[in-house]
């Protein structure tokens, strides 16, 4: 067999785990379809996307408490992130000086290897009594700390590595010298950034955050464990809430008892499957955008 | 003039603000946990399994799920590695800005992006139609399944940063673009790869929401792959929703313990990709 011929046969071995890893994402859209169909088939979908009625006993599959219960975490989270990793990655690409920033994106990089469970742990045992204790009552509200301020902001600070490890790689591809020619026309360092970097980078920003929103969806445990998990529609940020990856994680154990009940909850997980899906479809698009132009 | 100079200043400040509060949280995080779970860390934490009643309070350890854990992640990782490093090899093949490629990663990125619950419930769908029971098999086939687009992508984008010229290089040579891949590029790419893979295994370790369903729960340490299987972060879980205060004050120590596997395994991979940076073409 000469070299061209054996590099030919190993071309084609290599293309099976190839094609294993490509089709996955489609046929985990198909099997849960698939699963889906018996809940989808006893009601139009936009009954059970509106209704807010969940009672699985009683055959009521209302999926709303649930969809807005992500939202506001989600929602939350990711206006309390974004400013803070934007400025941050700003921070670190734009001023800092190399020592300072060779030292903190090892420790950002820690930040995102932390396990989820760990940022659970952490909300029960500061954020939440700090609600309960703190917030709370300033304001005259009785909470249990168990709500959706609590499971945004543990959410909140799982998402800055990912914010700003990827901005920070959007601003690092504006060349140096077009940050040079703003501050040779009398820029600040501000005035730079604000005029030419952020002009420059923002449909990035933009799929950076979208990248981020679809993180933030999926997060299951470090959620459920802090957001007190009751099936209403929230009105305030010191409501519970039930997120759909919660409603996923917390009844498995019984689905099998219910009629439809397994057939509901894998209808959630294709609809969090989608919602993440279509974010993650839009920011690349963004992308292939922006490396267009470039 | 004042104005910009202001602006400067303040929009400078919010900067420190914003990263002191990064710094402040990754901080907080690590200590509270070992503020609260130090008193009751103790040498039989790890090394004993749980007695009778572990979880009214009664005596023992964890180390089913710390064994349990570590079972799954190397299974885990090794599975997705013989899965992974291939797929990225064969990406090589194209040129880098081919159409096929390039898409391939597109849905590999967003393979990547799917919650690792999701991966969970649709292998215990797999299982329900075998009428299987949750163990650590399917355990380790789950988590490999998510690690499988994570590390592919990592690294395919190592890959993907050895310079042109040294492929060429090897091209000039004779060598053709399958052993250019294999004695070039991932020999190039060796501290990356590991670094990856050893980031893989920290996100196996770590991840409570795919195993749920399907890994089961034991007190015992598994013996056959067989076996379901505890894992320590869903240690943590259970200990912290039982109702008794001192099997809580454990849930706090298990994250101790979590926390400094996670924390051997980064920097474990910076040593090991330090190291073979040596053998690299600079």
């Amino acid at each position: 067999m000469t070299r061209y011929s054996r590099d030919r046969v190993i071309s084609s071995v290599l293309f099976v785990p190839a094609v294993f890893s490509s089709i996955l994402l489609f046929v985990m859209v198909i099997v849960l379809f698939w699963k889906s169909e018996a809940i989808l088939s006893t009601k139009p979908l936009v009954d059970l996307l509106l209704s807010s009625s969940w009672r699985p006993v009683a055959g009521n599959f209302g999926y709303l408490p649930f969809i807005m219960g992500t939202i506001w975490v989600t929602a939350l989270a990711m206006i309390l992130a974004i400013p803070i990793s934007l400025l941050s990655a700003i921070y670190l690409s734009e001023y800092a000086p190399p020592r300072i920033r060779d030292t903190i994106q090892p420790v950002i990089d820690l930040l995102s290897g932390i396990p989820s469970v760990i940022f659970g742990l952490f909300g029960i045992l500061l954020i939440i009594p700090l609600i309960k204790n703190s917030v709370a009552p300033l304001l005259g509200i009785n909470s249990s700390g168990y709500c959706i301020l609590a499971g945004g902001l543990v959410l909140a600070i799982m998402v800055f590595p990912i914010l700003i490890s990827l901005s920070f790689e959007v601003f690092q591809t504006v060349p140096r010298e077009m940050r040079e020619a703003a501050l040779g026309l009398g820029a600040t360092n501000w005035e730079a950034v604000k005029h030419v970097v952020l002009k420059k980078t923002y449909p990035g920003v933009i799929a950076v955050i979208i990248l981020g929103f679809s993180r933030a969806f999926g997060e299951t445990m470090a959620v459920l464990m802090v957001v007190g998990n009751v099936a209403r529609v929230p009105s305030s940020v010191f409501d519970p809430a039930y997120p759909l990856p919660a409603l996923i994680a917390n009844n498995y154990g019984e689905m099998m008892s219910i009629p439809l009940y397994d057939s509901a909850l894998m209808f959630a997980a294709l609809l969090l499957l989608a919602i993440v899906v279509i974010f993650n479809l839009m920011a690349q698009y963004v992308l292939m955008i922006l490396r267009k132009v470039e | 003039m004042d104005r910009r100079i202001a602006e400067e200043r303040f929009f400078k400040g919010l900067m420190y603000v914003s990263l002191f509060i990064v710094l402040g949280c990754l901080i907080s995080v690590f200590a509270i946990v070992i503020i609260k779970g130090i008193p009751s860390l103790n040498i039989s934490m790890v090394t004993e399994t749980p007695h009778g009643g572990y979880y009214l309070g009664g005596g023992g350890g964890i180390l089913n799920a710390i064994v349990g854990s570590l079972y799954l992640a190397a299974g885990a990782v090794i599975l997705a590695t013989i899965i992974s490093i291939p797929t990225a090899w064969y990406l090589q093949n194209f040129p880098r800005s081919s159409r096929f490629a390039s898409s391939t990663r597109i849905l590999l990125d967003i393979a990547a992006g799917i919650p690792s619950l999701i991966y969970g419930a649709f292998v215990f769908l797999i299982m329900v139609f075998l009428q299987t029971e949750a163990s650590l098999f399917w355990g380790i086939i789950t988590v490999a399944l998510f690690l499988v687009p994570l590390l592919t992508r990592a690294v395919d984008e190592v890959m993907q940063t050895v310079p042109k010229k040294l492929m060429d290089a090897s091209y000039a040579l004779g060598a053709t673009k399958l052993e250019t891949v294999f004695h070039v590029v991932t020999k190039q790419a060796l501290p990356g790869i590991l670094t990856a893979v050893l980031v893989a295994f920290g996100r196996g370790i770590g991840d409570a929401a795919s195993v749920l369903f399907t890994a089961g729960y034991t007190d015992a340490i598994p013996v056959s792959i067989t076996d379901p299987v505890a894992t320590l972060p869903l240690a943590i879980f259970f200990q912290l929703s039982t109702p008794f205060p001192e099997v809580q004050e454990r849930a706090y120590a298990s994250g101790i313990i979590l926390l400094v596997i996670v924390l051997i395994t980064c920097v474990g991979s910076r040593y090991l990709s330090k190291k073979f940076t040596k053998y690299c073409v600079k």
